[in-house]
């Protein structure tokens, strides 16, 4: 997303303010401005100002509680393992949906849209039918002493999937415009099928695998709907952080809850920018190629 | 994005509901707002109401019905839902409309009779046919090798009398008293394998999931998933001792007094009481308050020796509340914190 854009600030570097054709900038900016104080300045600083609504002891009770720690460090854990998964086998799908035809490609290409599509309880309670000591799958992976569902295991099964259409999406327009010429060259260079890949293509793709990462990630650690019915919910053990937030809730702790959003948020917010800062670092160091 | 897609239908039923013929006609809109379980009761008993409504005053009156879980509906009548009148799953949840909103005074649970709640209910244990494990009472629920599939008592309000309930038994043992009652509950709770966020996951998980030797559920949901899910796959146990469930109902003051409803909301309550809202009670497997309505529905209840009511043995929600359930409560504490 982020390609274009930078792509002609390098293909204009003496130029500091391009000269526009359409004009409107300050109507804009004024409604990019407008737009996102009320959908998420104004929502978000509200729940900060709720979160001290008993005080900084109570947010602080609240924050370094154990329970609430082990539920952080288990969202934050499986939307991180779920978001690497992702970028895997999210490569691998881009890969094969653009660079190979093959039957039914179009079919496959829209039902990897469907973990969007669908309402994530439904895909929560699909993948628990599936997933569970009596489900199909399951059955068998029980068998071999796998236990996914009720487990953290489970949980980043549903985040991988709800996951997975942010990576491909994100790359498969970058690998579109990425010619197989270019490994060709490579070729004719001398170098192998892997230092091809290794050293001509992944550079390429590591901004667009970062925004993936970086979304898939984001997406899993908010999630509720789909994980709440494959996390077996044990405290200490397979509790996600929206579900204390929720429980915090249902006893009309509303600073509580709102605490344990302002974390969230705060982490999140730090992860986010340090995939940023990683991002340019990849766009600076390969732009110029 | 459920969310949105929820607003979307909010909008859309709110578009069919104001331009509909309903809004034309000249008469009175309520809302009630109701938890989970209650749909088709109400469905059916607010058909009643209206007709009755009707032959009384000449007055149109139609209402709306809102249903979720008992603890979030409760948020959203705090945050500004017009509610007239709340049906809810246990009094702590009105009680926040009080002590959270100020919307309605502190003595709302004296306002009706039998502590504001027209039906009961009791919690029950639903075990596969033929009860294949020999589930007969709380103790065996504590058995080591038995699974048992209820909600967590932290997110779900409905399950909070489970937990009392298995917390009553026990003091009631030979010797019971508060730390072999603790204990028992510990023990209990280890036997859960899935600790659902709502009554209706819970029953998901022992129904659809084939997970678990018994689900805590209560008496009215139990025969209703018997009935929608085809009898003969499930048995209804009786425990020897239970608690009674009470669902309690009130007027939101502050938004009648707004809406100029409070007649007609006051008597949607009132006519609960009735032996027309009383029948309709029982066929929807909620215990009738009037004993000669009970009397002719007590084929159909089962039967447990003795009943224990929240204030005879918890001395109310508040208390109930802040021992068990609060943070670092009891049900805390079984799970080492």
């Amino acid at each position: 997303m982020a390609t274009p854009a930078a792509a002609i600030d390098l293909d204009n570097p003496l130029r500091r303010t391009p000269r526009r054709v359409l004009p409107g900038f300050g109507l804009t900016l004024g409604y990019t401005m407008l737009y996102l104080s009320l959908l998420v300045l104004i929502p978000l600083s509200a729940v900060f100002i709720r979160s001290l609504g008993s005080g900084w002891g109570h947010f602080w009770d609240v924050v370094t509680d154990r329970r609430v720690l082990a539920a952080l460090r288990l969202s934050f854990g499986a939307s991180l393992m779920a978001a690497s998964i992702n970028i895997i086998f999210g490569l691998v799908v881009a890969w094969v949906l653009v660079r190979y035809p093959f039957p039914f490609k179009r079919l496959v290409d829209a039902s990897v849209d469907l973990p969007f599509a669908l309402p994530t309880a439904v895909a929560g309670i699909a993948l628990t039918a599936l997933y569970a000591p009596t489900g199909w799958l399951g059955a068998r992976l029980l068998s071999l002493g796998v236990a996914v569902a009720f487990t953290p295991l489970g949980i980043i099964v549903a985040l991988t999937f709800i996951g997975l259409p942010f990576v491909v999406r994100t790359l498969q327009p970058v690998l579109e415009d990425l010619d197989n010429e270019v490994e060709q060259a490579a070729a004719t260079l001398g170098a192998s099928g892997l230092q091809a890949f290794v050293r001509v293509i992944l550079p390429a793709l590591w901004p667009a695998l970062l925004t993936g990462f970086a979304l898939a990630f984001a997406r899993a650690v908010g999630e509720y709907g789909s994980v709440i019915f494959i996390a077996g919910n044990m405290p200490m053990k397979s509790e996600i952080a929206p579900l204390l937030i929720v429980t915090k809730l249902e006893q009309y702790d509303y600073a509580g809850a709102t605490a344990i959003a302002v974390v969230m948020l705060v982490a999140s917010f730090a992860i986010m920018l340090a995939i940023n800062a990683l991002q340019h670092f990849a766009l600076t160091r390969h732009g110029g190629r | 994005m459920s969310a949105g897609r929820g607003y979307f239908w909010v909008a859309l039923a709110l578009i069919a509901v104001f331009t509909g013929p309903a809004a034309r006609a000249a008469g009175v809109k309520l809302l009630n707002v109701s938890y989970d379980p209650t749909r088709e009761f109400y469905e059916e008993y607010n058909k009643a109401f209206a007709a009755y409504w009707k032959s009384k005053t000449g007055d149109v009156v139609s209402i709306n019905q809102s249903h979720g879980g008992s603890g979030k509906q409760a948020r959203s009548v705090i945050d500004g839902l017009e509610a007239d009148v709340v049906t809810l799953a246990l009094a702590y949840d009105i009680d926040a409309l009080a002590t959270q909103g100020g919307l309605i005074p502190k003595n709302w649970q004296t306002r009706l009779p039998n502590n504001s709640t027209p039906y009961t209910s009791t919690i029950v244990f639903l075990v596969r046919k033929g009860n294949p494990k020999n589930i007969r009472d709380w103790g065996d629920l504590a058995r080591p090798g038995i699974a048992v599939i209820t909600p967590s008592p932290k997110t779900s309000g409905g399950a909070r009398w489970n937990y009392l309930a298995a917390w009553a038994w026990a003091l009631n043992q030979p010797g019971g008293n508060d730390a072999s009652a603790e204990a028992f509950v510990k023990k209990l709770y280890h036997n859960v394998p899935v600790l659902d966020s709502g009554a209706r996951g819970a029953t998901v998980t022992f129904v659809e999931r084939g997970i678990g030797d018994v689900l805590l559920a209560w008496e009215n949901e139990a025969y209703l998933a018997i009935k929608e899910l085809g009898p003969g796959k499930f048995d209804i146990i009786a425990p020897s001792l239970s608690i009674v469930a009470e669902p309690p109902v009130s007027v939101v003051d502050q938004n009648v007094d707004a809406h100029g409803t409070r007649k007609v909301a006051e008597e949607y309550l009132r006519y609960l009481y009735s032996a027309q809202g009383q029948e309709i009670v029982a066929r929807h497997f909620y215990r009738p308050r009037d004993a000669a309505v009970a009397a002719l529905h007590a084929a159909q209840f089962v039967n447990i020796p003795r009943l224990v009511t929240i204030d005879g043995v918890f001395g109310g929600w508040a208390k109930a509340q802040a021992t068990h359930f609060a943070d670092h409560g009891t049900f805390d504490r079984i799970y080492g914190q």
